[in-house]
């Protein structure tokens, strides 16, 4: 089949044929990582620029690392050394990056829809990698690429996605992905994490981790954003831990295989005890960032490679 | 397959088979043996035949020739919007090429840009001492200078016909065909 859109803008977008698409190339991608060259000419001459108005270390160091994979030119934009902290809009900043012709915009901003706006603005291709508490579309493709590694398959799974689901981007973008794969997914978290209408996207909501994690067969535990905790929505992250977090007793109500995923970065002891993160026996957090880098070159390559 | 074009047989199953025999035998021949001898197939028609090849090879030998798969899709100079999207099916040489003799096998030489893309590819892996080429059908049209070292049988063809290679292995019959207007 081929790969008609320009942009990728969110999960909930995605045909489960694109998506299938997407992860079968991202795995004939693995290879390349592993080899002593590790790149391969065929985004030669295109450029990519990565336009960050948030932190991140692993998703812009990974599409980085995408781009120069498939010999790609990356040019890294962070807003705190840009002319944004002079006052730039986000349109106006797109316009003119636009008039450099780049072929690939990846945009990650606090505003939910920043994406969208700039495809609709740019004729270049945007990847949305992590707009607001909106989506988070590559992270669900490498979840879902090492879920169907792990597990042989996505359909009939139980995924239970546990704490601040509320802020998080990952969590709406998995909840459509594996919704659509087949998978059946639950979620946990205090209420005050819980947005009020999730149950509308189709999921079962739970009050307490344990409810949820039962019989799992992925467990994928989300950081709590303190950064965008602006008003104390819980009492103490102590509290948060005494409840939410997944440690070496509460694991084991989960499926005897179960794997444990996490978007990173960790709050070790808060939402995830280091002895079950760092067990390799459940954890595929760092695989998870291994697939990470497959996925983006298929994106990059299924958006931009090859001659118009 | 399709009838339904102007389509000619040049070459069924015992021909391919034959080809494939003297291939194998001419192979051993130029490199004296199979030492340091690897075979690459170049998906997805060359990696048919150089299975074949390569248990042709292991019986006249009695020991196993290493076979590799090689998708160039991410080399080629022709990557289009139609056929860009097609699915990959991944590199797979499980051993180093450091001063191999590569053998690469396809099935059809036409403009010698799969070669090229092949070639290239080769050589991130590693640096062989040798690269060889052997294709089941030579058909003509170089754009590039690329010839092969083992030829299953020349074929000459014009631009307006189309040589397609069938395999048991993926389409259930073995046959060379041409098609004309294309």
């Amino acid at each position: 089949m081929k790969f008609e859109k320009k942009d990728i803008l969110g999960i909930k977008d995605l045909s489960i044929d694109e998506i299938n698409l997407i992860l079968e190339t991202a795995e004939s991608f693995l290879e390349i990582s592993t080899r002593k060259i590790k790149k391969v000419p065929t985004l030669r001459g295109k450029a990519i620029i990565n336009l960050f108005y948030e932190a991140s270390t692993r998703t812009r160091t990974s599409f980085e690392i995408a781009g120069k994979r498939l010999s790609a030119d990356t040019i890294n934009i962070s807003a705190s050394t840009s002319s944004v902290v002079k006052g730039e809009t986000l349109i106006d900043t797109a316009r003119n990056l636009e008039a450099m012709n780049p072929d690939v915009i990846v945009l990650r901003h606090s505003a939910a829809g920043a994406p969208q706006l700039l495809a609709s603005l740019v004729k270049q291709s945007i990847i949305n990698a992590g707009d607001g508490a909106h989506e988070h579309p590559s992270q669900a493709l490498l979840d879902m690429m090492t879920i169907k590694e792990h597990k042989g398959k996505i359909s009939g799974l139980k995924v239970a996605i546990v704490g601040d689901i509320g802020h998080s981007r990952v969590a709406r973008s998995n909840i459509y992905g594996l919704s659509s794969m087949g998978a059946h997914v639950v979620l946990a978290g205090p209420a005050m994490m819980l947005p009020r209408d999730i149950e509308q996207m189709g999921v079962k909501v739970f009050s307490r981790i344990e409810d949820a994690i039962a019989d799992a067969d992925v467990v994928m535990m989300l950081r709590i954003q303190l950064e965008r905790q602006k008003q104390n929505i819980f009492p103490s992250l102590r509290e948060y831990a005494q409840h939410y977090c997944l440690n070496r007793k509460n694991i084991k109500l989960a499926a005897k295989d179960v794997i444990v995923m996490h978007p990173g970065p960790i709050n070790r002891g808060v939402e995830i005890s280091p002895d079950i993160a760092d067990d390799p026996s459940y954890s595929v957090i760092l695989d998870q960032v291994n697939k990470g880098v497959a996925v983006r070159m298929a994106l990059l390559y299924l958006l931009i490679g090859g001659n118009e | 397959m399709s009838k339904n074009k102007n389509t000619k047989i040049v070459m069924d199953k015992d021909g391919i088979d034959r080809c494939l025999t003297r291939i194998a035998y001419e192979i051993l021949e130029k490199n004296k043996g199979m030492q340091n001898l690897v075979l690459v197939g170049i998906r997805t028609g060359g990696v048919y035949l150089a299975e074949r090849l390569q248990k042709k090879i292991s019986d006249i030998e009695r020991d196993k020739i290493p076979l590799g798969i090689l998708d160039v899709t991410l080399y080629r100079d022709d990557i289009s919007v139609s056929n860009k999207k097609s699915r990959m099916g991944g590199t797979k040489i499980n051993f180093s090429l450091d001063d191999k003799i590569v053998v690469l096998v396809d099935d059809v030489l036409f403009t010698g840009r799969t070669i090229r893309a092949a070639m290239d590819a080769l050589i991130d892996f590693g640096r062989p001492k040798m690269i060889q080429l052997a294709v089941l059908i030579d058909r003509g049209h170089r754009e590039l200078p690329i010839r092969a070292d083992f030829i299953g049988k020349n074929l000459p063809s014009s631009l307006w016909e189309a040589v397609r290679v069938d395999l048991v292995e993926k389409n259930g019959v073995d046959e060379v065909v041409i098609e004309e207007g294309i």
